[in-house]
Formats: structure tokens, C-alpha cells, sequence
């Protein structure tokens, strides 16, 4: 059976209004904007206030992508959310989202794959339009970590960030859209990016809320050397399933966790430093929407043309990890 | 160039630090280095001799030396 060509037609990105910078963390905790900078690349992040939450950020931004790929909410067909942060524990975040649009024919789904969310939901929205009848997908990587995240903690509450990107996804015939897609996990490195607690095991009371179970825990050194080892292994994966290089790229997109750790992944793919994007200086790691919110930025600014060769790579909690080669559509 | 002296010319361009200022005996406190600045070098130092220097034996590194030491033990 002849596979369907599947590419993005539609993206959007949204972010809180609050900036928390540097400066403003240094008035919290024993931190400096210099430290900050030179082991992170972050100057600042935005944080959700008053009014905004994992959904009205998740819609807003599907608004924009359904826009921009000139869709109606009633002609999709799946809407998949990337959260490790849903709107609330039941019902799912992409049915509270559909609701919102009134995407009233699209089937609705959460997935949770760490920073990795947007490329496992990526990939599985692929395959439904490639092998099965459905045509238009939306596709969202939303999460507001501020919330998981101990803010007396400085180790890790300076990386995190919040916001939300979208995608539409259907078949396209103007280029080869998306060309690979590689996932993996590997569940023994869990204990080292990891919230215990708000589980079934050590449920959300008042005392393992007073323990800080609820916030995330992370093994630094250890999650960035092997994200640097698995981000490159996993995009010259992908190259090398067309017979490609890094030197056939026209733009990496990474996930946004340090910039340690992208320069470093660059390095060893031998890419210059324009071709690899970023936007943790303005925004820290976002989670499943790091690759989102960059993509909608590139395509604002006009940096795609059709026919370029695009690598997004992401690695998280889990861990998981993966990468997509694809064709621009647009 | 020597292992000392590509050691040490690794070690002065991640921790921007003086070559003069880093012998065997200069441990990584001395040069204010923290864990994320040990993994790099760790990682940069794999890549120029070509080895594997597994975590729990990072732990162990303190020094200059123990990293010299560490290389010549386990490159032919």
C-alpha cells in the first residue's frame, strides 16, 4: 500500500504574559543572572498568571495553527496533547481542548513522554494519516512546569519555563513532509529526572506535599551527558534512514533544556551555529512545547523555505528521546 | 603533545583558566570547577583519546592526575 505524505500546514505558539528574569530570580534565591547565563543560556521565562493555564494557552496557540493551515475546528479528525502538566487529572487535556474549539468530529487524547511529548505525539499523528482514514490532526505540546518545579530549589527551579506550540498536521503533496521518525525510552534512567509524588504511590496529602514530592527531581550531570550522546545518535538516525548527514540539514530544531547541552550536540553533529536553532535564552526548557514554540517562531519569521531540510530532536524524563527528518511543506 | 598537555590544554579551554595554573597536583576545586564543568571536560576528554570513563568512575576524579592517570591506564 502506497504510504500518504504527511507534512505540518498550520502552527502556532502561545506564551504567558509574565516574564520572570534573572534579575527577578535573584531576589528569590541565592542565584545570579551571571550563573544563570553561562550554565544555562537563560536570561528569562515566562510564568502563567492570573487567567492563564495549561488550557487557554494549549487553545490559543491550536487557534493560530488551525488558522494558519486554513482549517475549520469541525474538519479535524484527532486532536493528540504532549503534557506532563494537564489542565486537570480528568478528563484529558486535548478533550478539554476540543471542547473549547469545538473540534466536535476529532477523537481526543493526553500523552506523557517528557520533554519528548511533541515528537512521540508527532509521530503517532504520522502514522493515523499515513495508514488509516484520518486526514487532519491537531497536534499540541503545552506545559506551564513552573508548577512542578521547587522554587526553592536553584539547581532546577531557574531551567524551567511555560508555554504552549501547536501543529496541524495532513497530507501534503508539495514536498516530502515528514521523512522519519525514530522514538525510544529507556525506563531503567528513570530515577534521574523524576517527580515522585502526585501518583497512586505517594498520593497528593498534606504530608508528602510538605516533603516536596510533588516537584521535579534531576540528576544534572548524569541527564546531560547521555542527552548530548542520545540527541546526536538519534538525529544522524534519522539521517541515515534517507542516506543523509548533518551536513544535508537546512535547520536543526532542538529541544531547549541548556545550552550547554545544544552546543555541545552541535558540535558533534559538525553543524554551524546558525543552523541550529534556539530560544531558551528568552524562554528556558518548556517541555513538550520548546520544539513547538520554536518552529511557529522560525515559520513568523519567515526562516523556512519549501523543500528545506528540517531535524527536530528532544530527549526527556523517562528517559525518552527521538527525532524527526522532514521536508517543509510550507 | 604529551596526555598532560592535551589534558591540560582541554582543561583551560572549558574552565577558561591559565595553562600556568593547572599541574598533576591541581585538583578541580582548586579551579572552581562544579559538576556540570567536570561532565564537559569528561565528555571532550572521551572524544580526543577515544574512551569511555564511566560515571561511577567520574565520581572519583579529583584531580589532574587522577585524569592523566585514568588516560594512560586505559589507552594502549
Amino acid at each position: 500500500m502506497k504510504q500518504e505524505t504527511v507534512g505540518i500546514t498550520g502552527t502556532g505558539h502561545a506564551l504567558p504574559k509574565r516574564v520572570l528574569s534573572n534579575r527577578d530570580l535573584e531576589k528569590m534565591i541565592d542565584t545570579s543572572d551571571r550563573w544563570i547565563r553561562e550554565r544555562t543560556g537563560i536570561i528569562e521565562r515566562r510564568i502563567i498568571s492570573e487567567g492563564e493555564s495549561t488550557l487557554t494557552l494549549a487553545v490559543k496557540a491550536s487557534q493560530q495553527a488551525l488558522q494558519k493551515a486554513g482549517l475549520l475546528p469541525e474538519e479535524l479528525d484527532m486532536i493528540i496533547v504532549a503534557s506532563v502538566t494537564p489542565e486537570q487529572a480528568l478528563p484529558s487535556t486535548a478533550c478539554l481542548v476540543q471542547a473549547k474549539l469545538n473540534a466536535k468530529n476529532a477523537s481526543a487524547f493526553d500523552l506523557t513522554a517528557g520533554c519528548t511529548g511533541f515528537i512521540y505525539a508527532l509521530t503517532i499523528a504520522k502514522q493515523f494519516i499515513a495508514n488509516s482514514s484520518l486526514h487532519k490532526i491537531l497536534v499540541i505540546g503545552v506545559d506551564i512546569l513552573s508548577y512542578l518545579v521547587d522554587w526553592e530549589d536553584r539547581k532546577t527551579c531557574v531551567l524551567f519555563g511555560d508555554g504552549a506550540g501547536a501543529v496541524v498536521m495532513e497530507k501534503v503533496n508539495n514536498s516530502r513532509g515528514i521523512i522519519a521518525t525514530r522514538l525510544y525510552s529507556e525506563g531503567s534512567k528513570a530515577d534521574l529526572l523524576y517527580i515522585p509524588g502526585g501518583g497512586t504511590v505517594l498520593p497528593i496529602t498534606k504530608e508528602n506535599l510538605d516533603k516536596k514530592l510533588n516537584f521535579i527531581k534531576m540528576n544534572g550531570p548524569e541527564v546531560f551527558k547521555f542527552a548530548v550522546k542520545v540527541m546526536v545518535e538519534s538525529t544522524q538516525e534519522v539521517l541515515k534512514m534517507d542516506g543523509k548527514t548533518a551536513a544535508d540539514l537546512s535547520y536543526l530544531i532542538p529541544h531547549q533544556a541548556n545550552i550547554r547541552i545544544i552546543d555541545t550536540a552541535r558540535k558533534r553533529l559538525g553543524m554551524e551555529k546558525e543552523k541550529v536553532l534556539t530560544n531558551i535564552e528568552k524562554y528556558g526548557n518548556m517541555s513538550s512545547a520548546s520544539i513547538p514554540v520554536l518552529l511557529d517562531e522560525a515559520v513568523e519569521k519567515g526562516l523556512f523555505r519549501q523543500g528545506d531540510l528540517l531535524g527536530m530532536v528532544a530527549f526527556g524524563a523517562g528517559f525518552t528521546w527521538g527525532a524527526c527528518l522532514m521536508e517543509w511543506s510550507l | 603533545m604529551d596526555i598532560f598537555g592535551k589534558v591540560r590544554k582541554i582543561i583551560c579551554e572549558h574552565l577558561d583558566v591559565n595553562e600556568d595554573s593547572v599541574t598533576l597536583k591541581t585538583t578541580f576545586e582548586d579551579l572552581d570547577a562544579d559538576s556540570l564543568d567536570v561532565v564537559e571536560m569528561v565528555m571532550a576528554l572521551e572524544e580526543e583519546f577515544d574512551l569511555e570513563i564511566s560515571d561511577e568512575e567520574v565520581e572519583k576524579i579529583k584531580s589532574v592526575g587522577d585524569i592523566v592517570n585514568y588516560i594512560e591506564e586505559h589507552t594502549s
